[in-house]
């Protein structure tokens, strides 16, 4: 074993098998027998198969794969939530099977933090006591551990929400929890679950983002486990792709686009386009001014005013779609040009919340306006903006 | 069908266990042998019970009365119903049955103490422990379904007449309920944030402590809430091996064949056994909510 000083974490020819007759699945693995045979004859399952891998600290390592891969297995061997059924883990150098029973209270307490797809949250705490539990299991008292967990509150974006119950969060903000919980122990490595995965797109996008932003900040070392490998590829430094408890390549998230090891990696890969997977539903936002097509010009100026916009969707009754208004149209009309009715641009294009971003994107370049989500009816159900389309490809 | 031998027809004589015998002779012994002990026990359960019968007759009646009135309307904030449930302890009063209903009371409160105190830490163990749960699974079931006068029989033998052996008659019928739902709601509790946890390296006594109990706290509190219910219950059936307080009543109504004295007692039960329930269920579920 080499002791690279980058090198925070390593996992050696790692395994872990579930089930009662481990000796005899080992030795049917060592001959190279494949999981189904194994679970058929021992009723042993394979969860990880010697897998190999290392971590650099202050680097994001995403480790990837479908439900079923093994990964979310990996992950607890590494605190030892399942202990390994073969191999080493390493951290920074110390065999972590060694760890005598205080020795791993504490690597869990101070050194590896987790984060839960399902958050893990304790419904009888608030927000504060949420996030400070870990410095309270490791006893520290209660006025330093509540001034360092209203620190991480902050860190998180959730000023304000301390004393609120965990009932009355939504997802993302539950998941801000999380992480703040994770990170009060000021961890060398943060350790995580699928943690966006129970959130919706939009959410999700901006939370992969907050934690690109924590990393920089606080520079630690993350373990990512996701099955999107969007997700993978924008917050990896490495990507490691795992099926049937193996991982199959480890590599950069370039050096994999560009160099995958196989057909499996590549069609992973291709699955990725992102514009493919979003619909318009959701990028959508409701429009924040909207005017009626029997109010008048100087109600509309006003709307537009208050909301600080130059155009808006004019609506009929049962918000059926008219056209647009524009503000210089509506300074014509005040100004006794044109008629108000006259005013309005019908000519306009519109999509329908189900159709794929993909398509949306040449519509979206050329258009001058935010687009307008429509229904059969022609009924005004949302809009889309150009800003909103390119995000979605980032 | 006369040319089937008699063993075919009726359960043969000849096969017979005599389990009545062991049983007796096994209560003769302890009898005999371990007085000691259960004089022992009847001490210190007498000695608790009166300790808790004289902070109960502290209480005036009217100050029962009114504090029912608060509590009930701090748990549900309706005048209403606090006015109907001071009103109902009025009744009580007034049919004459005060201090019977005090009595009754001492005995449900020494039982119910008693039932938490063993039920509790049982629960918690069984909750972990899936040796202990397969013990204690059939033993939980026993106790349920054993006819409740059963227990009166080796109670009166050992501890005598009395409301000594009525709390431990009692005890016995209350305490499955808090053993069972204490284990079943801390294993209930979401396995992610045992994992979590355990992840952020708490010992098991932090985990069990600091998470799943308080997790647990609602189901917990369902099995207080029955336990309580069925120490009622019970505490009138006991009134046959000499427990005092309105179940005496009940059976007095009986002997002597007089309607009026059994009705009016067993509608003082009632109304101990709704306002003990309404409120523990309300102050229950306001910690729920809380969290």
């Amino acid at each position: 074993m080499t002791n690279d000083d980058n090198i925070i974490l390593r996992a050696e020819h790692l395994s872990k098998l579930f089930g009662s007759k481990k000796a005899a699945a080992r030795e049917m693995l060592a001959k190279g027998i494949d999981k189904e045979t194994i679970l058929k004859h021992t009723g042993v399952t394979v969860a990880v198969d010697d897998i190999s891998f290392e971590v650099e600290r202050g680097k994001i390592f995403a480790l990837i794969g479908l439900s079923g891969s093994g990964k979310s297995t990996v992950v607890r061997c590494l605190n030892m939530l399942q202990p390994p059924s073969k191999g080493k883990i390493y951290f920074e150098g110390q065999d972590v099977e060694k760890f005598s029973k205080k020795q791993l209270l504490d690597y869990r307490r101070k050194n590896i933090s987790m984060v839960f797809q399902s958050f893990g949250l304790m419904s009888h705490k608030n927000v504060l006591e949420n996030v400070a539990f870990g410095l309270e299991i490791r006893g520290i008292k209660k006025i330093e551990r509540e001034e360092k967990a209203m620190e991480m509150i902050s860190m998180v974006g959730l000023n304000g929400w301390e004393y609120t119950s965990i009932a009355n969060l939504s997802g993302g903000m539950r998941q801000r929890v999380g992480i703040a919980r994770a990170l009060a122990n000021d961890p060398d490595i943060l350790l995580m679950d699928e943690p966006f995965s129970a959130l919706d797109p939009l959410v999700r996008r901006e939370m992969q983002f907050e934690l690109l932003s924590i990393q920089e900040k606080l520079n630690k070392t993350v373990i990512f486990i996701t099955h999107d490998i969007d997700e993978a590829f924008k917050l990896g430094n490495t990507v490691a792709i795992m099926r049937d408890g193996k991982i199959i390549q480890t590599d950069t998230p370039e050096g994999m686009s560009s160099n995958p090891a196989d057909e499996y990696v590549k069609n992973f890969i291709n699955s990725a386009d992102k514009s493919k997977v979003y619909c318009v539903k959701n990028i959508m936002q409701t429009p924040s001014c909207l005017i009626r097509s029997r109010d008048g010009a100087n109600n509309a100026l006003k709307q537009m005013r208050d909301n600080g916009v130059s155009s808006t969707y004019v609506v009929g009754e049962k918000m059926k779609l008219v056209g647009i208004l524009t503000l210089e149209q509506a300074l014509k009309v005040r100004a006794g040009e044109i008629s108000f009715q006259d005013s309005f641009i019908t000519d306009i294009v519109t999509t329908s919340s189900d159709t794929q971003i993909s398509d949306l994107i040449p519509v979206a370049a050329a258009a001058m306006f935010p687009i307008a989500v429509v229904d059969d009816d022609n009924h005004l159900e949302g809009i889309v903006t150009k800003a909103a389309v390119l995000a979605s490809l980032i | 069908m006369n040319n089937l031998p008699d063993w075919l027809l009726e359960f043969p004589k000849d096969f017979f266990i005599d389990i009545k015998k062991p049983i007796d002779n096994a209560i003769e012994y302890m009898l005999k042998n371990w007085d000691p002990f259960f004089n022992g026990i009847s001490d210190v359960l007498r000695a608790l019970l009166n300790a808790i019968g004289s902070v109960v007759n502290l209480i005036p009646w009217w100050l029962l009365i009114i504090g029912v009135f608060f509590l009930t309307y701090k748990t549900y904030k309706k005048v209403r119903k606090s006015f109907l449930y001071s009103v109902m302890l009025l009744f009580v009063g007034a049919i004459g049955l005060w201090s019977m209903m005090y009595e009754t009371l001492t005995i449900v409160i020494t039982s119910v103490v008693i039932s938490l105190l063993i039920g509790l830490p049982i629960g918690i163990l069984i909750s972990s422990s899936k040796r202990a749960n397969a013990i204690m699974r059939p033993v939980l079931d026993t106790m349920q379904t054993m006819p409740s006068f059963v227990y009166l029989i080796p109670a009166v033998m050992l501890l005598g007449l009395g409301n000594v052996p009525a709390v431990i008659a009692t005890t016995i019928y209350a305490v499955p309920p808090v053993i069972r739902l204490t284990s079943h709601g801390i294993q209930q509790v979401d396995i992610e944030v045992v994992e979590a946890a355990r992840a952020f390296g708490t010992t098991r006594f932090q985990s069990l402590f600091k998470v799943q109990i308080p997790q647990a706290m609602p189901t917990i509190m369902t099995g207080v809430n029955q336990t309580i219910m069925m120490a009622i219950a019970m505490v009138v059936t006991c009134s046959m091996i000499g427990a005092t307080g309105l179940g005496s009543e009940v059976l007095k109504g009986i002997n002597r064949l007089e309607s009026g004295r059994g009705f009016a007692a067993g509608i003082a039960i009632v109304i101990l056994a709704i306002i003990m329930d309404r409120l523990t269920q309300g102050i229950f579920k306001k910690e729920n909510d809380a969290q």
